[in-house]
């Protein structure tokens, strides 16, 4: 079963008795807090997948929370997906590497340690071909110009290729018990939910009646062919032209042993996303889009009964000291801008600050209003970028804290 | 008509792209509302799913229909479109070669579903390729709409999205899909095309702009503006901004002008001054370091404020005046 909810502090003070009446909706002030050290302690969670829309940190998160567990003592291996540059060298990787590396400089000393990875889908697509059929039969399929362009182009490999990464590393995990905890990014699609669509797409896909009928000629001729499946050839060839229907048909029986392992593969992965070993963090930054794109998931993972450990804020608006309102800041600011532009200045940051923080609350009590279930953990906003182990080491304990 | 006397620019079709969450829906907006000025039209385009378009203009969800969706900062007129893949295919088969219950037959055998999510790159060509049927389409001798701004991919998926004419001719040497591929490379790399880069002044998005910058010029696409997003204003006077990052302030002398001011402040509230001060600072200091690795790039640098209040319809229109201003659209 899948445990939406394993990951809460056991009960709220203060409210074990009060029966819940009327509408179910949070406040932010029952919002539990997700544990992220808690998380990475519990030897029972092997996964941690790292979800989210663009450009919210990702990937900087999946590498400070890979760090911090091997720092407390898990053999870790994180799994990045086209990382930034920096970031990337920040780990020791140089180039697209589909074999883990150690990451050096990390401490040791609780006997844990970090591996990374960038993924290499084209290769990885490759590998998965050669190891499932013959030497003659790859050959034939990996110089196909269709397989060239699924494997190497089409949208959607990274997300297959990233889901097949992960149950590779996760038999290596299980066989060689080389890691014990996985940390895994996932790709920048169009949606964030894309990936845990990609087994599901590929099995529904190879199991679907276009499939049979591109096979129907190679399989010799066919007898029973209905009127349906003639107007489709009809209409592909036309619109594809002969040579192309040509090369894919080439493609699909070449393809047709392999369709069985990879369905099976694809369904392993997904049911082992949906195995209470492991845990998703939803990563969002506090403005509108980004928490609507983590409502969509956080609904998303609830319907496919995938484990959700919680939500990560990342770069909200640090705190200030208590005592000064905005508008009393603001009114002083106006008195003092002619003789101290300094102080003039530093009171109106202090507003417009609070102005923020005002603003990214409201969004998150919206959020907790529909989903207050969800454990959530908040990162400040640091003032300089992530690059280098050091600052991920801070991006754990800031997350942890 | 007025437009006779009307300068037209020669670039039909803005491609805008970025790196996630440096708001490149908000300026593909924005670019969308600048460029409706007296009795234009401009069709926004986006085709992720997301309904972004819809948001940012509190509208409703948008079908796979062009709809009138705001007047443009010069009285224009702006329509929005959000483009479903599957919506395409059945369109285009339809157009090319007038399939109207054969699209259905190719539904029930999966072939829509196929060519849509799983073929190579036919995907991004049908998207694409419903972006330049807008671009040529015209109506009484005159283009049904005289700009086009697409919210493009992420920079990261850009190269490969308007490249994928490419890849499917790789795949299709001859035949219907490689024709329709030749000519939406053909207007895609011509003078009626721009493609325009939003940023923010971080670092992983300018490297990353700086990156996308290469990469389209090796694509044979013409580069438009690279414009920086959310710029902070700076509040510190420019003299004192590394004393100010530093915390190395005259604390009592603030203490005794927040007196002056009436405003009762203890040490722990001057020392929050101080500090949300240096946060600021840093965080310039950083910004222009940014802006200097900007400094030299072929394209135009167009800046556009941080929106205080968060981007809303009004917001929007503010961004639209800065990019009319700028004049480089």
């Amino acid at each position: 079963m899948a445990r939406t909810t394993a990951r809460r502090p056991a009960r709220q003070p203060g409210r074990s008795n009060k029966a819940r009446v009327g509408p179910l909706r949070g406040r932010l002030s029952d919002v539990p807090a997700l544990d992220v050290d808690e998380l990475i302690a519990d030897r029972g969670i092997t996964i941690v997948v790292c979800c989210g829309s663009g450009g919210v940190g990702k990937t900087t998160m999946s590498a400070s929370l890979a760090l911090r567990a091997a720092e407390q003592g898990r053999k870790v291996v994180v799994l990045t997906i086209d990382p930034a540059r920096r970031l990337a060298q920040s780990m020791g990787l140089s180039e697209l590497d589909n074999d883990p590396k150690p990451v050096h400089g990390v401490d040791e000393s609780r006997g844990g340690s970090l591996d990374a990875m960038m993924l290499d889908m084209k290769r990885t697509f490759d590998e998965v071909v050669e190891s499932q059929a013959s030497p003659a039969k790859s050959a034939q399929i990996l110089s196909n110009p269709f397989y060239q362009a699924l494997s190497s182009s089409f949208a959607g490999t990274q997300e297959y290729m990233a889901m097949e990464k992960l149950g590779q590393l996760h038999a290596e995990a299980l066989r060689t018990g080389r890691w014990d905890l996985i940390v895994v990014d996932t790709p920048p699609s169009r949606s964030a939910l894309d990936f845990l669509d990609a087994p599901e797409r590929l099995s529904s896909f190879l199991d679907g009646r276009l499939i049979r009928l591109l096979l129907a000629p190679a399989r010799g001729p066919a007898r029973f062919v209905s009127a349906g499946m003639s107007v489709v050839t009809g209409v592909l060839s036309k619109v594809l032209g002969g040579r192309m229907l040509r090369d894919l048909q080439t493609f699909v029986a070449a393809f047709d042993t392999l369709f069985g392992s990879f369905r099976a593969r694809a369904e392993k992965t997904y049911s082992l996303l949906q195995d209470p070993h492991t845990a998703f963090l939803v990563i969002a930054s506090p403005d509108g889009d980004a928490l609507r794109e983590a409502a969509f998931f956080v609904e998303r993972l609830r319907e496919d009964q995938m484990p959700l450990a919680g939500l990560v804020l990342n770069r909200v608006a640090p705190t200030v000291t208590p005592g000064l309102s905005a508008q009393t800041a603001l009114a002083a600011a106006e008195r003092l801008s002619e003789d101290d532009p300094l102080t003039a200045a530093l009171l109106r940051l202090h507003a417009e600050r609070l102005d923020k923080i005002g603003r990214e609350k409201s969004l998150r009590r919206r959020f907790a209003a529909a989903h207050p279930k969800v454990p959530t953990a908040t990162i400040e906003a640091l003032a300089s970028d992530v690059h280098n182990l050091p600052s991920l080491r801070e991006v754990g304990e800031l997350v942890a804290a | 008509m007025m437009s006779d006397t009307r300068t037209r620019s020669p670039v039909r079709l803005h491609i805008v792209s970025g790196k996630g969450g440096t708001g490149k829906t908000t300026v593909a907006a924005a670019l969308a509302l600048a460029l409706a000025s007296d009795g234009k039209r401009v069709l926004l385009c986006e085709i992720e799913g997301r309904q972004g378009i819809a948001s940012l203009f509190d509208v409703a969800p948008l079908p796979y229909e062009e709809r009138s969706i705001a007047v443009g900062s010069g009285g224009g007129n702006v329509c929005a479109l959000a483009i479903d893949t599957e919506a395409a295919l059945l369109e285009y088969l339809e157009m090319f070669y007038h399939l109207g219950r054969a699209g259905r037959v190719l539904d029930r055998f999966g072939v829509i579903d196929f060519a849509t999510t799983v073929a190579p790159g036919v995907r991004d060509v049908l998207l694409i390729g419903k972006v330049y049927e807008a671009t040529r389409r015209s109506e009484d001798g005159r283009p049904t709409y005289d700009a086009v701004v697409l919210d493009a991919p992420p920079t990261g998926r850009l190269g490969r999205f308007l490249n994928v004419n490419t890849e499917v001719a790789g795949i299709a040497k001859v035949g219907p899909i490689r024709r329709q591929a030749t000519s939406i490379m053909q207007l895609l790399t011509s003078a009626q095309t721009r493609v325009h880069v939003v940023t923010s002044l971080e670092e992983m998005p300018v490297q990353e702009t700086l990156d996308a910058l290469d990469e389209l010029a090796r694509l044979r696409l013409r580069l438009g503006a690279v414009i920086v997003n959310a710029v902070g204003e700076t509040h510190v006077p420019g003299d004192l901004i590394d004393e100010t990052a530093a915390s190395d302030l005259d604390e009592a002398h603030i203490a005794a002008s927040l007196k002056e001011a009436g405003v009762c402040a203890d040490e722990a509230v001057v020392a929050g001054l101080v500090n949300v001060g240096a946060q600021h600072a840093e965080r310039m200091r950083l910004q222009a370091r940014q802006r200097q690795r900007l400094v030299g790039i072929q394209p135009a640098v167009v800046e556009l404020p941080s929106l205080i209040d968060g981007v809303d319809l009004g917001g929007l229109y503010e961004l639209a005046d800065e990019l009319r201003e700028s004049q480089q659209f």
